[in-house]
C-alpha cells in the first residue's frame, strides 16, 4: 500500500522534478565531469543544505537568518576538529613540544589539549554534535528572540552580529581554533583517506545522499500541517496567534531545523574540500546563502538546490575569468532577484514553462512518430 | 583583570582609553545618525551606508588633491569645501537609489536589505576599479595636527577632537531637522500613519525620497570626517555596519539621544576593554554584551512609545 502510494507519487508531476534532479545528481555529473569538477559540484551541493534550511525559515515562515552561516561553520568545525584530531596523532606530530595535539595549537604555545576537543576523539560523537552543537545554539538564540517576539528586521540584524562576533571567536581564539587560517591539513576518516580522486567521489555521493534526505524532510514539513502553519504564521501572524496556537515555538522548531540543515551541510563541506576557515562562517557566506536561496526561489525547495548550483558555478566562472565582474554580477543579482522576480528560478519557471508542460502531451500526441522529450531540468 | 593595577593607575587607563573610543564613538554617531534617520523613521535597511560614508570620505580625498594642486595657498581651508561636496554627491546618489530602487520595497523591508547589500558590493568594486585596492588618505591641514595635553598622561589630538565636535554638531543639526522644523513634522508624520499624512496634504513619495537621501549626506559627512582620523580603503564603510546596526538597535531606533547615547556605551566599552584584553575578545564582549541586552530588551534603551 505504502510503496504504491509511492509510485504513485513518482508519477505525479512534483515527483518526476524529484527524479529528474536525482537523476542529474547521480547520474549525468558523475559521468559528465572529472572527478576535480565534481569535487567541486559536491562543494556547491553543501551550500544546497544552507539554502533548503532557508527555503524552510525564510521562504516558508517569513524568519530572515542571516546566521546560516554560524550553523554551517559550527557544523563544519565539529568535523574538522575530529577529523583535525586523528590527523595529528603522537606519530603524525612527533616533532611538536607537545606531540599528540594539533599543529596549530603546538604553535600557539598550548601543552595540553583544551577540554572541548577532548570529546571529538569519538566519531560517534562528532556526528551528533553536527546536528546537535547548530541546533543548540539556533535554540538558545530562537527561545531568546521569538518568545520576546521580536522578528523582521530586528532577527535578521542579530544573527548577522552574531554571524560576526563568532568570527571574530575563531580569528581571535588561534590557540584553540586555527584563527584566520582554520583548521587545515585533514587527511583521513577513520584510517580512510579523504583526500584521493575515489574517496571524493564517494563523498559526493554521500553528500548528494544526504541532500536527498534533508530535501525529503524539507518537503514533508511543508506538506504537512505544520507547514501550513508556518505559512499562516508569514502571512498573519497575529491571526494565527488568536486561533490559539503557540506561533513561538513554531518559529524556534523552523530555526533549528534550518540550523542542522546547515551544520550537515557544514561538515560535508568539510569532508569534501578537505578543511574548514572563518571565511565560511561570517556576515558574507551567510548573506550569500540567502541570494542562492533567492535565485532558485525563496518558496521552493528544489529551487534552492538549483540556485546553489547555478550561482556557485557562476562564481566559479567569473572569479576564473573575469574577476573583476564577478561582484558587479553578484550586486546585481542581488538587486534583480529582489526587484524583478522575487520568486526566482523557480517562479519564472512556473511562470513561463509550467503551461507549456500541460499543452506537451497534446503535441506529443500530435507528433506521435518523434521520440519523447522530457523537459531535461526543472529550473533552468 | 583589575587586580594587577593600583588605583590611580586604573584611573588614567579609564581617562586615557575613554579618550581613544571618542574617536570610535565620532565614527559611530555619524554613521547611525544616517542609519537611524533611514532606518528608525522609514524601516529601510540600508546595507550600503558604509559605501556611502566611503563615497563621502573618496570625495574628500580628491578635492584633497585638488586643493593641494591647484591652490596650496587655501589648503587648510580645504575639508570644509569638501564636506559641503561630499554631502551633495552622497544626497544626490541616495535620491537616486531611492527613486531606482527603494521605494518599490517599502513594504517588503528584509528585501531592502538584500538589494542594498547588492548595491554595496557593486559600490565596493566600483571604488576598487576606480581609486584601486589599496587604502588612501588625506594629509591634515597644519592647524589639525598636535595635540592638546590635559594631564602628563592624558593627550588629546586635535584632529580627533575636532571630529568629535563636529559629530556632535551635525546630530544637533539633524534634531532641529527632525523635531523642529516643518519638514520633520512631515517625515514624522508619515513615519507614524502614512494614509493619515497623505490625506492631510503630504507628498509621502517626496518625504521619502528626501528622507532616505538625507540619511546619505550625512553618511556624505560622516565619510568626510572619517578621513581625519582614518585611511579609505574600497572595503572601510562594510568594517562597520553590523556595529553601527547595533548601535542603531541598541540605542532605540527611533531615538536620536538613544542613538547617541548607545554608540557611546558601546565604543567606550569596546576602547576600555581593549587595554586590558586582545581587541578581538574586546569587541566579542562588546557585541555579546550588546546582543545579550537585545534579547531582554528588544526595543533598545530608549523606545518611542507610539500607538499602532
Amino acid at each position: 500500500m505504502k510503496a504504491n502510494l509511492f509510485f504513485e507519487w513518482l508519477k505525479s508531476r512534483e515527483g518526476i522534478y524529484y527524479l529528474l534532479l536525482a537523476l542529474l545528481l547521480v547520474v549525468v555529473f558523475p559521468l559528465a565531469l572529472d572527478s576535480f569538477r565534481l569535487n567541486m559540484v559536491g562543494k556547491y551541493l553543501t551550500y544546497a543544505f544552507a539554502a533548503l534550511g532557508l527555503v524552510l525559515c525564510w521562504g516558508r515562515s517569513g524568519i530572515l537568518s542571516l546566521g546560516q552561516g554560524i550553523f554551517f561553520g559550527l557544523g563544519g568545525y565539529c568535523m574538522a576538529m575530529f577529523l583535525k584530531l586523528e590527523a595529528s596523532s603522537p606519530e603524525n606530530t612527533a616533532i611538536q613540544s607537545t606531540p599528540g595535539i594539533p599543529d596549530f595549537m603546538d604553535w600557539n604555545q598550548l601543552t595540553a589539549l583544551p577540554w572541548f576537543w577532548e570529546p571529538f576523539h569519538s566519531f560517534s560523537f562528532t556526528l551528533i554534535a553536527v546536528l546537535a552543537v547548530p541546533a543548540l545554539l539556533a535554540f538558545i538564540i530562537a527561545v531568546a528572540m521569538f518568545k520576546r517576539r521580536v522578528g523582521g528586521v530586528y532577527f535578521a540584524i542579530i544573527t548577522q552580529a552574531i554571524a560576526a562576533i563568532l568570527t571574530i571567536l575563531i580569528i581571535g581564539q588561534q590557540g584553540f581554533t586555527g584563527g584566520v587560517n582554520g583548521i587545515t591539513d585533514l587527511r583521513t576518516l577513520m584510517g580512510w583517506d579523504i583526500r584521493t580522486d575515489e574517496a571524493k567521489t564517494l563523498l559526493y555521493f554521500v553528500c548528494v545522499g544526504m541532500l536527498f534526505v534533508c530535501l525529503i524532510v524539507g518537503a514533508w514539513v511543508m506538506r504537512s500541517k505544520l507547514g501550513r502553519i508556518l505559512l499562516a504564521m508569514r502571512d498573519q501572524e497575529d491571526r494565527v496567534r488568536f486561533s490559539g496556537y503557540d506561533v513561538a515555538s513554531f518559529k524556534i522548531f523552523v530555526f533549528c531545523l534550518a540550523a542542522m540543515f546547515a551544520g550537515i551541510g557544514g561538515a560535508m563541506f568539510t569532508l569534501q574540500v578537505g578543511f574548514m576557515s572563518p571565511s565560511f562562517v561570517g556576515i558574507v557566506p551567510s548573506i550569500e546563502m540567502v541570494i542562492l536561496c533567492a535565485v532558485g526561489g525563496r518558496n521552493s525547495l528544489l529551487g534552492a538546490i538549483y540556485g546553489a548550483l547555478i550561482v556557485n558555478a557562476a562564481k566559479t566562472f567569473f572569479s576564473e575569468s573575469f574577476p573583476e565582474l564577478w561582484l558587479y554580477g553578484l550586486g546585481v543579482l542581488f538587486i534583480a532577484v529582489v526587484l524583478a522576480f522575487p520568486d526566482g528560478l523557480a517562479g519564472l519557471y512556473r511562470r513561463y514553462v509550467m503551461p507549456l508542460e500541460s499543452k506537451l502531451p497534446a503535441m506529443l500526441r500530435r507528433s506521435a512518430s518523434t521520440a519523447p522529450t522530457l523537459p531535461v531540468e526543472e529550473a533552468k | 583583570m583589575f587586580a594587577d593595577y593600583s588605583m590611580p593607575e586604573l584611573m588614567s587607563i579609564f581617562a586615557m582609553q575613554g579618550f581613544a573610543g571618542l574617536s570610535l564613538f565620532s565614527i559611530f554617531v555619524l554613521m547611525a545618525l544616517g542609519l537611524a534617520i533611514i532606518f528608525g523613521q522609514m524601516g529601510v535597511i540600508n546595507m550600503a551606508h558604509g559605501e556611502f560614508m566611503i563615497l563621502g570620505a573618496y570625495t574628500t580625498y580628491l578635492t584633497a588633491q585638488v586643493f593641494e594642486s591647484v591652490m596650496p595657498g587655501l589648503y587648510g581651508g580645504y575639508f570644509f569645501v569638501a564636506m559641503i561636496l561630499a554631502f551633495v554627491v552622497t544626497f544626490a546618489l541616495g535620491a537616486l537609489v531611492e527613486w531606482l530602487m527603494i521605494r518599490h520595497l517599502y513594504h517588503r523591508p528584509l528585501d531592502t536589505l538584500l538589494a542594498t547589500w547588492g548595491l554595496s558590493l557593486i559600490l565596493q568594486q566600483t571604488y576598487r576599479s576606480v581609486f584601486g585596492a589599496r587604502e588612501v588618505g588625506v594629509s591634515l591641514p597644519d592647524w589639525m595636527m598636535g595635540s592638546i595635553a590635559v594631564t602628563d598622561l592624558v593627550e588629546i589630538p586635535i584632529n580627533g577632537l575636532f571630529v568629535m565636535v563636529l559629530s556632535l554638531l551635525i546630530a544637533f543639526a539633524v534634531y532641529l531637522l527632525m523635531f523642529r522644523s516643518g519638514w520633520g513634522r512631515q517625515v514624522r508624520a508619515v513615519v507614524q500613519n502614512r494614509p493619515m499624512a497623505e490625506a492631510v496634504g503630504i507628498d509621502s513619495g517626496r518625504v521619502d525620497r528626501v528622507t532616505f537621501a538625507l540619511g546619505c549626506g550625512i553618511a556624505g559627512v560622516a565619510g568626510s570626517a572619517f578621513t581625519m582620523i582614518g585611511s579609505t580603503g574600497p572595503t572601510s564603510g562594510q568594517l562597520y555596519i553590523v556595529d553601527t546596526f547595533l548601535v542603531v538597535v541598541f540605542g532605540g531606533a527611533q531615538s536620536l539621544l538613544g542613538t547617541i547615547a548607545s554608540a557611546f556605551t558601546i565604543s567606550q566599552a569596546q576602547s576600555t576593554m581593549e587595554f586590558f584584553l586582545s581587541g578581538s575578545m574586546a569587541k566579542v564582549l562588546t557585541l555579546l554584551f550588546v546582543v545579550g541586552i537585545l534579547m531582554l530588551r528588544p526595543q533598545g534603551l530608549f523606545a518611542l512609545k507610539v500607538r499602532r
